[in-house]
């Protein structure tokens, strides 16, 4: 039985019911506040994502926060070094749960033109564990806001992800 | 002038009430906590609506569109972001003190609600219109800094504690120049009472008679209240998130709400000593009031949007070696004006 259905007939127009399970998704998706970082070029196009021609405020995604205390979502935008991993992975253990990481950009997914260098990390899932691979070198903003509305339906769904690792 | 709307609107409450409990005493005090129960949900309705005004504001003044997908024309933003913020996980830092820390955010809502017992909503409908209400307004106004201290130095946080001494320094400095341009207003009309300032107004408003004054009141008050072009409390460039920077979640939402309370009160302070209060043709009092309250903080929000952030070394130049000395000789200008009419008639 759907929860919809304890609704008797007579108030169906007038009675929204839902879980707070429910609501909270709801919030959660539609209000990711990303952590105001970047590591390389990536971070140029992630400010112009937020800027006037792309407008990642029309999905109330725009509040930047400089402290990972109030955020929820961390873009990893560009080159990840060796030196700068615990740096990320200590801003990374700084935000409180519920928490989402996007790898934005090649190498963040997996090192991209510099995968054998010793210095660069062959992509940040080998630090934290990441939610959405953006690919690109480096990817449109069109590109990062579609990566941001899938993760929002990431958030909405999580049984998806449940199924895969069975 | 005729009684307000909401006058009307509680004595009618009470005669039901008094009915009800067939004592007038439980009944007035029954109205007294309805009217409370009303004031801190028309302060929680006011910031959910300022939230939303700032990002749709911030967007048409950089030519974007702001919140427009979560509910119809994006109204339902707010509520989603304030739904997240208390479902997000608590973090106390494992260095901070705790109690301190802890009651820092609830006690800041204090001090920013309480100047809402004398502010007058419409004529007659005032919670106390106590003899020193603008002295009031100054002096709790002023305690909000004392917080800010106290979370800054209980987060134990270097950025933290950076934060909460360049918001005592801001605020001292923003509170003088206040209390100076006030005063002009208050050696005209004579009265520190909310409602005789108000009606001292009926004639003509005290921007016209007090330019310079309203012009430092503005200034004085956006340092007040933290926000750009003296947003330094905040300067996420410097100092990350200043006295809020450990505050996560459901804590961090109460310094929001208090910050969004202050805003409100000051654009209605501004109402009531420079524009009028509630008196304007036609309209009942409590729509005049509201209109005239969103327009100063739609004034306020445009400049926030319009000017970028100032060094804090200029912002202290400008309060002490501009505004004070400004506001002094507004008062002089004042008295000297004073005793010229009253020579004249």
């Amino acid at each position: 039985m759907e929860i919809v259905d304890i609704v008797p007939d007579v108030l169906k127009n007038n009675v929204m019911i839902t879980t707070i399970d429910g609501l909270f998704k709801w919030a959660r998706s539609n209000s990711l506040w990303p952590l105001t970082s970047g590591l390389s070029c990536c971070a140029i196009e992630m400010m112009c994502a937020a800027a006037a021609r792309f407008d990642l405020a029309r999905f109330g995604y725009e509040v930047f926060r400089p402290s990972p205390r109030q955020a929820d979502l961390f873009i990893v935008a560009g080159t990840l070094t060796w030196k700068m991993a615990p740096p990320l992975k200590r801003l990374y253990e700084q935000m409180p749960n519920p928490k989402y990481v996007i790898a934005m950009g090649s190498c963040a997914n997996e090192g991209g033109p510099f995968a054998d260098a010793y210095s660069v990390v062959p992509g940040v899932d080998k630090i934290i564990p990441v939610d959405v691979f953006i690919p690109g070198c480096p990817p449109r903003p069109e590109a990062l806001i579609y990566g941001m509305l899938q993760l929002k339906e990431k958030i909405r769904h999580p049984e998806i992800i449940q199924k895969v690792k069975k | 002038m005729h009684e307000g709307l909401l006058v009307n609107l509680t004595v009618f409450l009470t005669r039901i009430a008094e009915f009800i409990f067939g004592n007038i005493f439980i009944a007035q005090l029954f109205i007294v906590l309805l009217e409370i129960v009303v004031i801190f949900a028309v302060i929680s309705l006011a910031v959910i609506i300022q939230v939303y005004m700032e990002r749709r504001i911030c967007g048409l003044i950089q030519d974007r569109f702001g919140p427009n997908r979560v509910g119809p024309f994006g109204l339902l933003q707010t509520v989603a972001d304030m739904i997240k913020l208390m479902s997000k996980e608590d973090i106390v830092p494992a260095k901070a003190e705790k109690l301190l820390w802890g009651i820092t955010p609830m006690l800041l809502f204090i001090p920013a609600a309480l100047v809402y017992a004398v502010f007058p909503f419409d004529n007659g409908v005032i919670f106390a219109d106590i003899g020193i209400g603008i002295f009031f307004v100054i002096a709790v106004m002023s305690q909000g800094v004392l917080l800010f201290l106290l979370g800054g130095y209980a987060s134990e946080n270097k950025y933290s504690f950076m934060g909460a001494m360049r918001a005592v320094a801001q605020m001292l400095s923003s509170e003088i120049p206040i209390a100076f341009s006030i005063l002009a207003i208050v050696m005209m009309t004579g009265s520190l009472r909310m409602s005789d300032i108000v009606s001292a107004q009926s004639g003509i408003w005290f921007i016209a008679v007090q330019p310079l004054a309203f012009i430092i009141f503005i200034i004085a008050m956006l340092m007040e209240t933290n926000r750009t072009p003296f947003d330094l409390v905040e300067g996420e460039a410097e100092i990350i998130a200043g006295p809020f920077t450990e505050y996560s979640g459901m804590r961090w939402a109460l310094f929001f709400l208090a910050e969004y309370t202050n805003l409100l009160a000051a654009a209605i302070l501004t109402v009531t000593l420079f524009l009028g209060g509630w008196q304007g043709p036609f309209l009942p009092g409590i729509s005049w009031f509201i209109l005239k309250v969103f327009a100063v903080i739609f004034v306020f929000m445009w400049i926030r949007w319009t000017f970028p952030r100032t060094r804090i070394d200029q912002m202290m130049a400008l309060s002490w070696k501009v505004l004070l000395p400004l506001a002094l000789f507004n008062i002089m200008a004042t008295g000297i004006g004073i005793y010229i009419y009253k020579w004249i008639y």
